[in-house]
């Protein structure tokens, strides 16, 4: 059978039990993840999900997973996003970094690394936009260079947009080790805990007002060769695997985009306008098709082709849906619509969805010229 | 879970791609408008009903292949794609399966196209030739020789089209009677809207694929156009649009095959992101053209104007919104 858009047995099976165990222990009204006090209410939710086994759930049983398949994992998602549950404060570490140290890790880093950050021991950010690297993320001048003893790298310099790296522990991020080389050459992806002498941590507001950005800076800082993650100067390769998750579906999977869909729709029943009554069935529609756009997508992967720069159709696509969905939303809301709540703080969160994991404007380029052909100058 | 192609529905495919792509050249399209050699058209038509595609729903042991709407989907958006000018989802998914046996054999040959309105209105594409139409009577469906019914030619924007509309209502108990179950009528109006939107992926993906071409080598200011951001930027947002509404397609026709209870809202979000995508492509390929894209000499606006005459076909984004927001409870 090639087409069966309906669960297994075993699959409907792991739901339940997903649905079952999320019922009963969803935390409700947590503050934001992206404050202090917040960060902290989370990382208990983080370690209940880890105690369950419910925290890394497609990873290996031995670093905390259950061995899912990538349908189970959708199924998760889904029940989780159903479940209300709150946002996940682990994700750059479970869902961006992981896919990568599975796929370049070795066995020593992965031994190391993955069980501390399925039980949100380790707490990872990103360490790639610079002052000076943004869209253009090839032009990170931040550099490592070889330590004097042999033994490792000290690096030097400044990133930026660091999502919550004020409360993480640890930063995977990007920079220059062969200073001769240009743009995408060069480049080494490190491991660094920010415990290490030199890295100096300073938060500042997103546009919500929450301390959600920081700002890293690094002044010979020593990181041993054994963190270096898939070579010296091959950090790009590895950064594009990570971008892809991040563009993809592991870091956005349907059941989000449904449950927000399903949320608006509850917002028309209870302040119907006429007036937007087409937008909200558009934007049910359209996660629907970002549904369905992804069952193709898994069903391709399972058969073993990986996803490459359709990455960044996922990407346009959920980043717009979303804050179209969350627009609707302001205007049903009428007057309330300047209230803080979820709604609002949601509008404020999809603005970000264009601009985070590449600008939407990068996203457009990458398409043009990687999926439809277009000459690149 | 798993939603890929089944063999089946690749083969009748690649069948029916193969045969479109050396029956029908942008010629054979032309072939279709007033005052060009329909006998092309209909000579196409019969090759494709050799590989026996019209047959595609009905079970063998009817003269069909047995085969059900998850085929029917990629079939009809190759035939959109070719842009031949036929009446091919009225004939292949809504009328083929309810017509009386001695109907059946002139039609599975590609002899006899049928043409349908089930929507209640009056125009009737392909209403000008085609020997056989169905139309919608209240809760019933019914079958017409075109001579007994009272059609005017009209003009529209495709010409090839060629509409006619339906000047009196036949008499009651005129024509014979197809089905009156009202989930038979239910499924034939669906499996009309899928097909069309199918029609409308298949256009968008051949405007898409012309209008990348053309970037890729019309050169101004000293190089491609399609080097310039602008237009990079506008086609990306097109292939976007083709590519969410494809999978949509597609799921409508599994939920149609396995009889779910969603399927009419699967197949009304379908031929919303399909009618909202094609139209995109199509204004977007002729932005992308220039002027040359404002002509009848290039090929695009075969293209284009059936995107314009099938968005509104099976009932346009509007209404099938409506009927969502029916089902939703909004």
């Amino acid at each position: 059978m090639s087409v069966d858009l309906r669960w297994s047995e075993q699959e409907e099976a792991f739901r339940v039990e997903a649905r079952a165990w999320l019922g009963a222990n969803v935390p409700r009204g947590l503050p934001s993840g992206d404050t202090r006090a917040g960060f902290a209410a989370h990382l208990d939710w983080e370690r209940a999900l880890s105690d369950a086994r419910w925290s890394v759930v497609s990873w290996p049983a031995r670093y905390g997973g259950r061995d899912a398949s990538l349908w189970e994992w959708l199924i998760f998602e889904e029940e989780y996003h159903r479940a209300g549950a709150p946002q996940r404060v682990t994700q750059n570490g479970i869902f961006l970094l992981a896919p990568s140290l599975f796929e370049f890790g070795t066995p020593e880093q992965q031994d190391r690394l993955l069980p501390r950050m399925a039980a949100a021991t380790d707490l990872w950010c990103q360490g790639w936009s610079e002052p000076g690297a943004g869209s253009d993320l090839a032009a990170v001048s931040s550099r490592a260079v070889r330590d004097g003893t042999g033994g490792g790298w000290r690096l030097s310099g400044q990133k930026t947009w660091t999502t919550r790296g004020a409360f993480c522990t640890h930063l995977f991020g990007l920079f220059r080790t062969d200073p001769g080389a240009q743009r995408h050459r060069g480049l080494t992806y490190f491991l660094v805990p920010l415990s290490a002498p030199g890295v100096t941590v300073r938060g500042f507001e997103r546009l919500d007002g929450d301390e959600g950005f920081a700002e890293v800076f690094f002044d010979d800082v020593f990181v041993p060769d054994r963190d270096v993650l898939g070579g010296v100067d091959q950090g790009w390769r590895v950064a594009m695997a990570t971008t892809g998750s991040e563009r993809g579906l592991t870091l956005r999977s349907p059941g989000r985009f449904t449950r927000s869909a399903g949320r608006l729709v509850e917002l028309y029943r209870a302040r119907p306008d006429p007036a937007l009554r087409d937008r909200v069935v558009q934007a049910w529609i359209e996660a629907q098709a970002y549904q369905a756009f992804t069952l193709r997508q898994v069903t391709s992967i399972v058969d073993g082709t990986p996803v490459g720069a359709e990455s960044s159709l996922n990407k346009l696509f959920w980043s717009e849906l979303d804050l179209r969905l969350h627009e609707t939303a302001m205007q049903l809301l009428g007057a309330e619509g300047e209230l803080d709540g979820p709604w609002t703080r949601g509008f404020l969160f999809s603005l970000a969805g264009p601009i985070y994991a590449g600008t939407n404007e990068v996203q457009r380029n990458v398409v043009a010229e990687r999926l439809l052909g277009l000459p690149r100058k | 879970m798993r939603f890929g192609l089944s063999d089946e529905a690749l083969a009748l495919r690649e069948a029916a791609a193969e045969v479109l792509a050396s029956e029908v050249p942008p010629a054979v399209v032309r072939a279709g408008w007033p005052g060009g050699d329909g006998g092309l058209v209909g000579a196409a038509w019969r090759k494709l009903a050799a590989v026996g595609v019209i047959g595609t729903l009905l079970p063998a042991e009817h003269g069909g292949l047995g085969l059900d709407e998850n085929c029917l989907v990629p079939l009809l958006e190759e035939v959109g794609r070719s842009g031949l000018t036929v009446p091919a989802v009225e004939t292949i998914a809504v009328a083929a399966p309810l017509l009386p046996a001695d109907q059946l054999a002139a039609v599975l040959a590609g002899e006899t196209l049928v043409a349908a309105q089930l929507t209640g209105g009056d125009l009737v594409p392909y209403g000008q030739h085609a020997p056989l139409i169905v139309l919608c009577d209240g809760d019933t469906l019914r079958l017409y020789d075109r001579g007994s019914l009272p059609l005017t030619p009209v003009s529209t924007v495709d010409g090839s089209r060629a509409v006619a509309r339906l000047v009196a209502r036949p008499s009651a108990g005129d024509g014979v009677l197809l089905t009156d179950e009202p989930a038979a009528v239910a499924a034939a109006w669906q499996r009309g809207v899928l097909g069309t939107s199918a029609l409308l992926v298949g256009l968008a993906r051949r405007m898409l694929d012309l209008t990348v071409g053309y970037v890729k080598t019309r050169e101004q200011f000293g190089v491609p156009v399609g080097s310039f951001q602008a237009i990079k930027h506008a086609l990306a947002a097109a292939l976007v649009a083709v590519e969410f509404a494809r999978p949509m397609v597609l799921a409508a026709g599994w939920a149609q095959a396995a009889r779910t209870a969603d399927a009419a809202a699967a197949t009304s979000a379908a031929k919303v992101l399909a009618t909202d995508a094609a139209r995109l492509v199509a204004r977007t390929a002729i932005q992308c053209h220039g002027a040359i894209g404002y002509t009848t000499e290039y090929d695009l606006h075969l293209y284009a104007k059936r995107v314009w005459a099938l968005a509104p076909a099976w009932g346009d984004a509007n209404r099938h919104r409506a009927e969502l927001a029916e089902s939703l409870g909004v």
